[in-house]
């Protein structure tokens, strides 16, 4: 579809730009980095609002993490995350083997070094569409061979949070004070009933 | 889960919509980047003329288009061809010089746009559509066509309509069939 084209070359535009203006300018190619990642939240942000309009409510974490792997990875990249693993307490590792926006670029370890450019935007799109989803996260990618690269998210939603503190706390003066502490009473009356 | 129909319909709108919010976010970017407008035009242009280089190849092998004949079927194709291939609409075509060489692309509703309400007052100048600009450019090029591309007028800056003005430059020598 002549969709994928554009936005593809357009990533690649503002990657290459962006890190031809560090280079001219300061030299701080961290900032690209940043000033990527930054960019794909937003788009994540407003992405995912307009996809998930009509779709029903979501039960939980693991199910939000489904949809980013089939639907979400579907539209965006016209396929499936091919291998979704957890351990169950907020982490997520995504992994692609044929991630659309290093295809063209090699098949294998040539321009490994120049990999993670093109994933910042990536990372950045995924965190945002979890923020407005109501997760936080920290996703960073990593890449051993083209075009194959894995996306670990660490998730912190609030359901979470409560749930780690509850597990091995068995007193109840325990999750009173660990909840107080991170403050709300609406949490502590949730609480009362477990 | 059963899908609804019209999904595929969705799909193609959401992946339309990433480029859309894509170019917002990198305009936004640079606006933070450049402080003079004109800065900010010259790198979007680049950035379309990078594009537009690639594109060119893309086209020509998902539309069959014979070989142009003249400055206005070039012109043509591009407003009916390329733009609904790539953008969903269709700009009218009007030739505004008597050497045949001058047209201009009046596009009614640019998508690009769909998510922009106006222009910040400090950014009076700023091209917004640039990229298209060098895109068209840069695809032009590299089927042997010198061309100039600017934006004749802009919705965003209050006029009536959005116009592309096309010039081409010099007058193309042979133009030697093109082995596909």
């Amino acid at each position: 579809m002549a969709d994928e084209a554009l936005f593809l070359l357009l990533h690649n535009e503002m990657v290459a730009g962006l890190y031809r203006a560090a280079e001219q300018g300061e030299g701080e190619n961290g900032r690209c980095t940043t000033k990527l990642e930054s960019m794909g939240f937003r788009v994540g942000q407003g992405l995912i609002e307009r996809f998930t309009k009509d779709t029903a409510r979501f039960k939980d974490e693991l199910d939000i993490m489904k949809f980013i792997c089939k639907d979400f990875w579907t539209t965006v990249f016209k396929k499936q995350i091919d291998n979704l693993r957890t351990n169950h307490q907020g982490i997520y590792v995504l992994q692609d083997n044929k991630f659309r926006l290093l295809t063209q670029m090699s098949a294998g370890k040539q321009y490994l070094e120049h990999a993670p450019k093109y994933l910042a935007f990536t990372c950045g799109l995924i965190r945002g569409g979890l923020s407005n989803l109501g997760i936080k996260s920290i996703v960073t990618a990593e890449v051993s061979s083209m075009p194959a690269c894995k996306f670990q998210l660490q998730l912190t939603s609030v359901m979470s949070m409560c749930r780690k503190m509850i597990r091995p706390a068995r007193r109840y003066k325990d999750i009173t004070k660990t909840l107080e502490e991170i403050g709300g009473c609406w949490i502590l009356l949730v609480t009362t009933f477990v | 889960m059963s899908r609804p129909p019209g999904r595929k319909q969705d799909s193609h709108k959401i992946s339309r919509e990433l480029f859309v919010l894509t170019y917002g976010a990198l305009v936004a970017q640079l606006c933070k980047d450049y402080e003079k407008d004109e800065d900010v035009n010259s790198c979007l242009d680049k950035m379309g003329y990078g594009i537009g280089i690639r594109l060119i190849d893309d086209f020509l092998a998902h539309s069959d288009v014979k070989r142009c004949r003249s400055y206005s079927e070039t012109a043509d194709m591009i407003a009916q061809v390329a733009f609904k291939m790539y953008l969903g609409v269709t700009p009218s075509v009007s030739c505004s010089s008597a050497a045949g060489n001058e047209f201009s692309l009046i596009l009614d509703k640019n998508p690009l746009v769909d998510f922009v309400e106006e222009l910040p007052v400090e950014r009076a100048s700023l091209c917004y559509c640039n990229l298209l600009c060098g895109v068209i450019r840069g695809a032009l090029e590299m089927v042997h066509l010198a061309a100039e591309v600017t934006f004749l007028q802009d919705k965003l800056k209050g006029d009536a309509v959005t116009e592309i003005g096309i010039t081409f430059l010099r007058k193309t020598e042979d133009k030697k069939a093109k082995k596909k």
